[in-house]
């Protein structure tokens, strides 16, 4: 009896700290997206990634203990044309055999006010892991959350075109990622 | 009246043979080279220069409808004049044609066309990749068409130099001196 009893307190408890703190992190991959914009003998492009995995959680009420955790599926990519996401496939640029998923883990948030967040992590693209710190915004949308941000980075600082596209005259060094992904709260 | 084209006619006719030409040679080039930096500064070169000639031949229009070119020699018969002003008219609609689907089409592939690289023209079509490929076969065509129209432009304007023997091609060339 009394051991039922410490039970049920126990899950009262749990409840009462749960009711308070909406968690968002059941990510829902049809209402996310992650593109990418860059420059082609001055022209602006557009890409996307078809394939990647989040894991996150996030509660308002701390945005301190956050987290997040992206995995790119390389492969996956749409860079506009056909021709162009057989290139980017090779050794010269993403190496999608030896390195097939570009990572970012979040190590801090911190909340800039209203709904700005600066989330800083480690971005890892073909073997090699950059600092970044990336703004973004959260949004409460229902039941869910919207997490909204972009973050530009320079391909040649992840060996991202090799070769005969090691050059930024054809192909510009700075890459837009733009991502938007929608978390269900727990 | 005179015998000759305009000064200024003359000159457009042949800057736009010479990028007609080009452009032609310069395009089977492109299309049959594997992704590189290279390709793609020639697709972009080949963009610039394509509105370049489109614009070009919209002056030379212009230029047409306010100076009337020589008459035709008065030996030819009529199914002959029927051809000359035939094959000039399909001649200016190529012109137009081509590089207006190479624009579209370019714009259905998701490519905005961006002139040298400074000026952005509108993308009219949204992007769609069946629509795309449908105008690529459209502009190689049209081009082929372009290339069957020349064969005989070029030929007729032989065929009245050297066997007709009168002043059909040389109207259009720089004036003898003397």
């Amino acid at each position: 009896m009394k051991r039922i009893a410490l039970a049920l307190l126990a899950s009262f408890a749990f409840a009462a700290t749960t009711a308070h703190a909406v968690e968002y992190g059941e990510v829902q991959p049809d209402k996310s997206r992650i593109a990418f914009d860059y420059q082609q003998m001055g022209v602006a492009m557009q890409g996307t990634f078809g394939k990647f995995a989040s894991a996150l959680r996030f509660d308002p009420a701390a945005p301190q203990t956050a987290s997040a955790r992206i995995e790119v599926e390389l492969a996956s990519v749409d860079t506009g044309s056909e021709e162009g996401d057989d290139e980017v496939a090779r050794k010269t640029w993403f190496d999608t055999k030896g390195f097939p998923v570009a990572r970012f883990e979040s190590s801090t948030v911190k909340p800039l006010g209203g709904n700005q967040y600066e989330v800083a992590g480690k971005l890892t693209i073909k073997g090699t892991t950059k600092d970044v710190v990336v703004p973004a915004t959260f949004t409460p949308q229902g039941g869910s959350g919207v997490f909204e941000g972009a973050l530009t980075i320079r391909r040649g600082d992840f060996s991202i075109g090799e070769g005969a596209w090691k050059a930024f005259d054809v192909v510009a060094n700075d890459v837009v990622i733009r991502f938007r992904i929608t978390a269900a709260a727990r | 009246m005179d015998t000759h084209y305009t000064a200024t006619a003359k000159l457009l006719h042949w800057l736009i043979a010479l990028m007609i030409f080009g452009m032609l040679g310069f395009g089977f080039y492109m299309t049959g080279l594997d992704l590189s930096p290279t390709k793609l500064e020639l697709y972009s070169w080949h963009k610039w220069a394509g509105v370049t000639v489109f614009l070009l031949v919209l002056v030379r229009l212009a230029w047409r409808i306010g100076h009337r070119p020589p008459a035709l020699p008065a030996h030819m018969p009529a199914i002959e004049r029927l051809a000359a002003h035939a094959g000039h008219h399909l001649l200016y609609l190529l012109m137009l044609a081509i590089p207006l689907s190479g624009w579209l089409m370019s714009s259905a592939k998701g490519f905005q066309t961006v002139w040298f690289g400074v000026l952005p023209l509108p993308d009219l079509l949204a992007k769609d990749k069946a629509l795309g490929n449908l105008l690529e076969t459209v502009h190689v065509a049209l081009n082929f068409t372009l290339i069957a129209v020349l064969l005989g432009h070029v030929g007729a304007a032989l065929k009245h130099h050297f066997i007709d023997r009168d002043d059909v091609l040389t109207r259009m060339l720089p004036r003898r001196r003397g």
